[in-house]
């Protein structure tokens, strides 16, 4: 069955803040400068990242491609404060996180505010619901349970899934439950979503149609966005892209082709 | 927040609660086997409860008809109604022996009663069918056990008794039900022999010329006439009189009738520190096999129930999930998994006690401690999973 289509126009959502009050819009987005990574020691050591530069805005969807063992994965990770870097500064939605050493010792609830991730498979607790699913975050950073669940039901209405709210993972297409993974990665309104090869296992038109309802939701909620993916079939969406090559980035424009 | 345990619980609930009760048959053995000592226990404190004793008088230097060989003359009960205190003392004997039920055979205690009635040390305190031992001759009373009925005939040795009365109740400390005889039947079981040893026994008498002297007429007839009774008893049961101290009679009776007497509380001890001590430690060793046993399947359960959720952990964890939640999860799928099996355990043990041979007693008091037990155990088996859970990476969500 198809997935629906999404209107991919930029208006925000009724009822949904764009911007988190009180923060410059300017300087939220994605900061990277002189990022590096080092496995190992010694003779043995191997240089994942030599010396990162990328800035992300507010509301930008920018693709990271490469090929394999070119340090993708290791970038997305020292974003997603799942590994240290070596060195070099980060800066998430106005808040410097990394400079030659973690900002703060919370990783924790760095990840759970200010980070979003979606990923290649959508990964959904399978033993709750498609609402709880999305409701577990806010939850986890202590809104209460009536108030999680609103906010994630405003999320799934806008992502055209609400009326499978109360289904199980299972029960879902592959597209409603990427659209859910999405819908989770953004229910705490973070600053930044990392997505992961996120229409991997998709077909072209619900690849598209992913990789739409990103640029809608980061230009809704002004939250930057950087996609990690090998799918030739949506690297001609991306406005801009990253190349990262021998462990250093290389700006590229992109197409910035229409979806619809 | 909402219950993560709960809900995966609930996701699972036909694998969760097959698990449950897969363990609740480990349980329910283990709760069974602890029903067995105490159904043990139990069976020695009726069977000095039955007696109707406070003093039990047994042969010097041996630990009574329970524990061990005692053998006593049967006139001593006449010296001992005498003594101080005693309000009634009466004879015993106590034979464990198969008895005969048509063509088939049962294991019994044959237990040697004076004819009397309820009041009687040694008799059974109550009957729930029949009347007791009211001849001196080939009549029993029997425990309901036995499955024998009233009217029916059994054998003992080469007599027949009919079953006039049926007692609940009255067995063995090893739980053999009892059957209870008159005396003088029960003394000369215990020696009795086939009429072939006998005639073997008279000849052998009168070929020993110490027997057969000149100028003493009737010393072999005399022999052969002592050979073929039995004037020994194995114990006296002495009640005292109201507000007498046991312990002041015992020690007039060891002063000056030189025999070996024992209270309540020292017959208690015998019982439980010697006769079923070596079984009890046998349990609790079995006990403890079963526990590790137990603990070893609930950790296994759980760290496999655990592995299986490792993508989804590193999901909870990379999204900002505390450790603490985590560990709560596997915590709670741990007891809720346990308490399944303790529900699944208690009632089959329940359901399956009155199958056994001997008595098993579930005591609501073991009951509580086992509970307590299968938690603690379900509590550390949680500990490996959790362990695990925590030690995994949140990059493993992440691809590459």
């Amino acid at each position: 069955m198809a997935e629906p289509r999404h209107d991919l126009s930029q208006e925000p959502h009724p009822g949904l803040p764009s911007t988190a009050p009180g923060v410059d819009a300017s300087h939220r987005g994605i900061h990277i400068s002189g990022l590096r990574k080092r496995y190992g020691s010694g003779e043995t050591a191997v240089d994942a990242l030599k010396g990162v530069e990328m800035q992300v805005a507010p509301g930008e969807v920018v693709g990271l491609i490469g090929p394999s063992g070119s340090g993708k994965s290791t970038l997305l990770k020292c974003l997603g404060a799942v590994i240290e870097p070596s060195a070099g500064r980060m800066t998430l939605g106005g808040e410097s996180i990394y400079d030659d050493g973690w900002r703060t010792r919370d990783l924790r609830a760095l990840r759970r505010d200010k980070i979003g991730f979606v990923f290649q498979a959508p990964y959904l607790i399978p033993f709750l619901d498609v609402l709880d699913n999305v409701a577990l975050l806010p939850m986890l950073a202590g809104r209460p349970n009536p108030e999680a669940r609103r906010r994630a039901l405003e999320l799934l209405d806008v992502l055209d899934v609400s009326h499978r709210a109360q289904a199980m993972p299972t029960q879902l297409s592959g597209g409603e439950q990427q659209r859910v993974a999405i819908a989770r990665a953004l229910v705490n309104r973070p600053p930044v979503v990392l997505a992961d090869e996120p229409t991997a296992p998709l077909d072209s038109e619900r690849a598209l149609g992913v990789i739409g309802i990103l640029n809608r939701m980061a230009s809704q909620y002004r939250t930057a966005v950087i996609v990690v993916t090998h799918d030739e079939k949506i690297i001609p969406s991306f406005r801009r892209l990253y190349q990262i090559r021998d462990g250093r980035t290389h700006e590229e424009a992109g197409e910035g082709r229409s979806l619809r | 927040m909402i219950s993560l345990a709960g809900r995966d619980i609930l996701h699972a609930s036909g694998r969760f609660i097959l698990t449950g009760m897969g363990l609740g048959l480990l349980i329910g053995v283990t709760l069974s086997m602890a029903g067995i000592y105490r159904g043990m226990v139990d069976d020695a404190q009726v069977l000095l409860d039955n007696s109707g004793a406070d003093l039990w008088v047994v042969q010097k230097d041996t630990l009574g008809p329970y524990a061990e060989a005692s053998s006593l003359n049967d006139d001593l009960y006449r010296g001992i109604l005498g003594m101080p205190g005693v309000a009634r003392a009466a004879n015993v004997t106590y034979l464990t022996m198969q008895v005969g039920r048509g063509t088939e055979d049962l294991r019994a205690m044959v237990v040697g009663v004076v004819p009397g009635g309820p009041g009687e040390p040694g008799q059974p305190g109550f009957l729930v069918a029949g009347r007791h031992i009211t001849r001196g001759h080939f009549e029993a009373v029997a425990d309901v056990a036995t499955g024998l009925g009233l009217g029916e005939h059994i054998r003992i040795r080469r007599n027949l008794y009919t079953v006039v009365g049926l007692s609940r109740r009255t067995v063995s400390s090893g739980g053999d039900p009892m059957v209870f005889i008159p005396l003088h039947d029960a003394q000369e079981a215990q020696f009795l022999k086939d009429n072939d040893a006998i005639v073997h026994q008279r000849r052998r008498t009168a070929e020993n010329p110490a027997f057969d002297r000149p100028g003493v007429p009737g010393l072999l007839e005399a022999v052969i006439a002592s050979q073929g009774i039995n004037p020994y008893v194995n114990a006296v049961l002495v009640r005292l009189e109201p507000g007498a101290d046991p312990q002041a009679v015992a020690g007039e009776i060891r002063r000056w009738k030189r025999l070996q007497v024992y209270t309540r509380a020292e017959m208690e001890e015998i019982l439980q520190a010697k006769l079923i001590a070596t079984s009890a430690r046998q349990i609790a060793m079995f006990l403890a096999i079963l526990a590790v046993v137990s603990a070893a399947i609930v950790a296994f359960i759980i760290y496999t129930m655990t592995m299986g959720k490792i993508r989804e952990i590193a999901v909870l964890k990379l999204i900002g999930t505390r450790d603490r939640t985590i560990a709560g999860m596997i915590l709670q799928q741990a007891v809720g998994l346990g308490l399944i099996g303790f529900v699944v355990g208690k009632t089959v043990a329940t359901l399956w006690a009155p199958i056994f041979p001997k008595y098993v007693l579930l005591l609501p008091g073991d009951a509580l401690r086992g509970l307590a037990i299968v938690v603690t155990i379900c509590v550390l088996a949680s500990l490996v999973a959790i362990r695990a859970a925590l030690r995994v990476d949140p990059a493993e969500a992440i691809g590459g």
